[in-house]
């Protein structure tokens, strides 16, 4: 078991790409760390840096308190799960998970032993014998778990394991993989663009943006406190309402909202709200013309348009509501502001301090 | 290259020196030495050689000789590859069609590509013999004396017949694999779109074959070329006298028999030109994307 | 309540309507497997008829009986003018070429491939263009300085001299390293995860999982060497050296015969013996060398 940290990692492929730009940070022994982002970002990349299949442009990466830049993977002491499992098709279930053992010269007993362990804990002991081809991709998926846990290894990598399951398989092996990972408690490095999967699987989750690291935080900080528009429109499913609006003489006004904030600000901002923070309220400010109604069981949520700009709302189930114009309140304690055209974080924690006396209201 | 190559050094160069150096003995060598012996005049008894500049090419291009095998190599080559293409494209949308006994099928049709060109020749030689050969007598019903060996456009007609028989197995069994990949959804889209069967042939399934069909012609151009020597050779019975040859045939004649190893290699460089012209060709229709993919 | 009742009548099931056109295509299939046939036919009935006969009357409708005989004479009788010269020795000779040319080009093949697709190699670019040009000249057109190098290194009348030459392009190479391209990236990914090096690797992993192309391949060079005929018969001049193919320019010279009647019969048996492995070989590894060739072109 190990930490592993990152100290100004950078990936410049040779055909010139930057993969990834200079990244910092350090993940604690016995923590699972979900690398999150859209397609192309670079989590692989960072990924497979770790893991030594692919050399780093500049930067020290230690494991351990080892740097290990140059080692090779097989000497890094870690252990990885393929989105395709990359398990060796000709070799059968027991070959497959033992191979790794078998090249670090374990004794035959012991390897037995190991593989029977791991089989029992993953339910695949009838399936030892089969080839590959012959499992489910759940089956498969368990391989390729059971093939990482028999090496003990100090880091285990995922790279998206999960996202060629369908999407029942995917939430049961979502909480088996964490619940294994809590057992054994090794430090874990999880690959993924499903947003859902890094709220509900990371101790932390880094999100990655075009090579850079937008945010590190625990999910419930990623969730309520985005560093950015694109960490607020990224996570969560319906994702962060982003509209535009004014700052003048220490009013933050959008549509009939009008908001009194100690700030010296001036000029248009960017507004978050999370749809659940949008409440039906006759009295509210803010008038909305609903356009469709999307029905989920537990919930509903509502899209339409505010003064123009599209906006969502978390609805509970027992609300009632039809299309058509509608008043609604926020709530005032949730709000984030977002630079305008970078898109960066403005309020900074102090916006709302001095109307203190107003947080519990709606406005 | 394999984005996690490995990155041992003298490992790769290791597994490398044993084709490296066959092909550097065995290709890059003739292949110098026949550009250069091409400028070369091969004294005949074997005492030296006199550098000669272009004259072997001159020569070649005033050959009344050169120029006649060269007018049959290149109508022996259209003939041989639109007879082997049509009829395996012919036999192969046939046993693509056939429900009963389609592997069969497959079995009969194919079994002809392991035979040796030489071999097929000299079965021709048998079936065209001039006394008693049983397509000599067919032939004889309908008052053509056929004369093997004899008569130039018959011996033409049997090297013609023996190398399309040879390459059909080929060309048939690209052609069934080819149609056999076409999408299960494609023919069926176009079952619901047009009822005519040839319709449908030649809106969906030949354009959906031309990359196959494509991929072939070069191979069979390059059969006529150069695999059917050995047909050649056994219908002549190694002695071409007046019967029609090939350009490759000539080469060998020219220089294994008639010593003329600088017009030998004249004709050769000629030839590697050629066939560079055509790979050239291929790549070009290739970029030029007949290609579905 | 009203009654359901259940049909019980079986259903009519419409007669699959014959088909004239069905009727055609088998017509086709079956002339053209005719055709593909019949110099066979051919071949086999003057084999096993006295070679006096066929003379007189070429080949027949009925088969005969001297099979037996006409197939010891063309295996164990030698001809020519070493007594070297048996079936069973150009038998030996192809089964050599055969065997020599596909192990040979496909273990080459299989190095080199390797090497390009899985290595960091700074000359990789220019060693794969130095390589792949040899596909694009035939061994024809450079027959005779390929005659005279061969000469000069002393290889005339060798199985060296006879197989590596032939070896000289990269169509197993090309064919190999489109294979291990396709093999998925993660594949070796793992097994340095697992701690195999390149040896262990290829050996482990990439050898079985070539298995059946390696055989597709097999199948493939084997019938292309076991056919080659004009590098054979320019490089062989001893008659004990002489493969089946490189016999039939042999046998065509006997045909010429003088006043003796031609062996006919031996000389079909020749033939078919020639033809036979490679015809079995595609046969009864069809479906392998059907995949192996048309996947080559990819
Ligand atoms: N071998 C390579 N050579 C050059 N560029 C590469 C290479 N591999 C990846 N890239 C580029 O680097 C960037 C990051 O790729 P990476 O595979 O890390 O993305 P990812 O975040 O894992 O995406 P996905 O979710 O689609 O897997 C991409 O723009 C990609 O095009
Ligand atoms: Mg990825």
């Amino acid at each position: 078991m190990a930490q592993v940290t990152l100290d100004s990692v950078r990936k410049i492929y040779p055909n010139g790409v930057e993969a990834v730009t200079p990244a910092s940070f350090q993940i604690k022994d016995g923590e699972f760390v979900v690398l999150v982002g859209p397609s192309g970002c670079g989590k692989s990349t960072l990924l497979r840096m770790i893991a030594g299949l692919e050399d780093i442009t500049e930067g020290a990466l230690s494991i351990g308190d080892n740097v290990v830049n140059t080692l090779d993977p097989a000497d890094r002491d870690i252990a990885m799960v393929f989105q395709n499992y990359a398990l060796y098709p000709h070799m059968t279930v027991r070959k497959n998970i033992a191979y790794g053992l078998k090249n670090r010269k374990t004794p035959k007993d012991v390897i037995a032993q190991k593989v029977d362990e791991a089989a029992k804990m993953l339910n695949l002991t009838e399936y030892l014998d089969r080839k590959p081809a012959q499992l489910s991709g759940g089956q498969r998926q368990r391989v390729a778990m059971g093939r990482a846990i028999v090496r003990d290894p100090a880091l285990f990598l995922f790279d998206e394991p999960l996202s060629n399951l369908d999407a029942k398989l995917r939430n049961q092996m979502r909480i088996e993989i964490k619940a294994l990972q809590r057992r054994l408690g090794v430090t874990s490095i999880y690959v993924t663009h499903d947003q859902v999967e890094a709220m509900t699987m990371a101790d932390r989750i880094i999100v990655l943006n075009g090579g850079r690291i937008e945010q590190i935080g625990t999910p419930s900080d990623i969730y309520h406190n985005p560093a950015s528009t694109f960490v607020a429109s990224f996570m969560g499913a319906p994702p962060m309402n982003l509209v535009a609006a004014e700052m003048q003489d220490g009013i933050l006004s959008f549509a009939g909202l009008e908001l009194p904030l100690a700030s010296s600000m001036r000029g248009p901002v960017t507004l978050g709200l999370r749809p659940e923070d949008l409440i039906i309220d006759s009295h509210g400010p803010l008038a909305m013309e609903v356009e469709l109604i999307e029905e989920l069981g537990a919930h509903r949520l509502l899209h339409g348009q505010v003064n123009g700009q599209r906006l969502t709302v978390h609805l509970a189930k027992e609300e009632q509501v039809a299309l058509g114009p509608l008043h609604l309140s926020c709530r005032v304690q949730n709000l984030c502001l977002f630079h305008p055209e970078t898109g960066a974080r403005m309020d900074g924690g102090f916006a709302f301090n001095l109307a203190q006396d107003r947080m519990e209201e709606r406005v | 290259m394999k984005r996690a190559g490995f990155a041992s050094r003298w490992l790769p160069i290791l597994l490398l020196v044993p084709q490296l150096s066959i092909i550097l003995v065995f290709f890059y060598w003739p292949a110098a030495y026949a550009v250069k012996s091409s400028f070369y005049l091969q004294d005949p008894f074997g005492f030296g050689q006199t550098f000669v500049g272009l004259e072997n090419y001159s020569s070649l291009a005033d050959s009344a000789e050169y120029l006649r095998v060269t007018n049959f190599t290149v109508v022996f080559t259209v003939l041989v590859t639109f007879f082997s293409l049509a009829l395996a494209l012919l036999l192969a949308v046939k046993a693509d069609k056939v429900i009963r006994g389609a592997k069969s099928y497959r079995t009969l049709l194919m079994w002809v590509y392991a035979v040796a060109p030489p071999v097929a020749g000299y079965m021709g030689l048998i079936l065209f013999n001039q006394r008693w050969g049983p397509l000599t007598e067919l032939f004889g019903m309908f008052g053509w004396e056929f004369n093997l060996r004899a008569d130039y456009f018959d011996t033409a007609f049997a090297m013609v017949v023996v190398s399309v028989w040879k390459q059909v197995p080929v060309n048939f069994i690209f052609f069934l694999s080819g149609l056999q990949s076409i999408p299960k959804s494609v023919r069926e889209a176009a079952l619901i779109d047009n009822r005519s069967a040839s319709g449908r042939f030649w809106d969906v399934t030949f354009p959906l074959l031309a990359p196959t069909g494509f991929f072939l012609l070069i191979i069979n151009i390059t059969y006529a070329l150069f695999d059917t020597f050995g047909v050649i050779d056994t219908l002549v019975k190694g002695e071409p006298a007046n019967n029609p040859m090939t350009l490759v045939y000539k080469v060998y004649i020219d220089g294994f028999r008639g010593n003329d190893l600088g017009g030998s290699s004249a004709q050769s460089v000629v030839l590697m030109l050629l066939v560079l012209a055509l790979t050239v060709f291929q790549f070009r229709m290739v970029e030029k994307r007949i290609h579905y993919t | 309540m009203a009654d359901i009742s259940l049909s019980t009548a079986t259903p009519v099931i419409p007669r699959r309507r014959f088909l004239w056109s069905t009727l055609v295509d088998h017509a086709v299939l079956i002339t053209g497997a005719l055709i593909m046939f019949f110099p066979l036919l051919v071949m086999l009935q003057t084999a096993s008829t006295p070679d006096i006969e066929t003379m007189k009357y070429g080949p027949g409708l009925y088969f005969g009986d001297q099979l037996d005989d006409n197939f010891r004479k063309a295996m164990f009788e030698a001809s020519g003018f070493s007594g070297a010269n048996t079936g069973l020795s150009m038998f030996k000779n192809s089964l050599i070429l055969g065997l020599g040319f596909a192990i040979g080009k496909i273990v080459i093949g299989m190095m080199a491939a390797y090497a390009i697709v899985y290595f960091r190699l700074r000359f990789a670019t220019f060693a794969f263009w130095l390589i792949f040009t040899t596909l694009l000249l035939p061994l024809e057109v450079r027959i005779l300085p390929s005659y005279e190098i061969t000469q000069k290194l002393g290889l005339l009348n060798t199985y060296t001299g006879l197989i590596v030459p032939l070896i000289a392009s990269a169509t197993a190479t090309f064919f190999f390293r489109q294979f291990f391209r396709s093999v998925p990236e993660e594949l070796v990914e793992a097994a340095r995860i697992d701690g195999a090096g390149p040896v262990k690797f290829f050996i482990d992993i990439l050898v079985p999982l070539s298995q059946t192309m390696i055989a597709a391949m097999f199948i493939i060079m084997f019938v292309y060497g076991w056919n080659q005929y004009l590098w054979p018969t320019m490089i062989t001049t001893d008659e004990g050296m002489y493969t089946l193919v490189r016999g039939i320019k042999r046998i065509v010279q006997v045909l010429q015969g003088g006043n003796e009647i031609p062996e006919y019969g031996r000389a079909n048996v020749l033939a078919i013996i020639a033809v036979l492995p490679p015809v079995a070989i595609v046969i009864f590894f069809q479906s392998w060398f059907v995949k192996g060739l048309t996947e080559s072109d990819k």
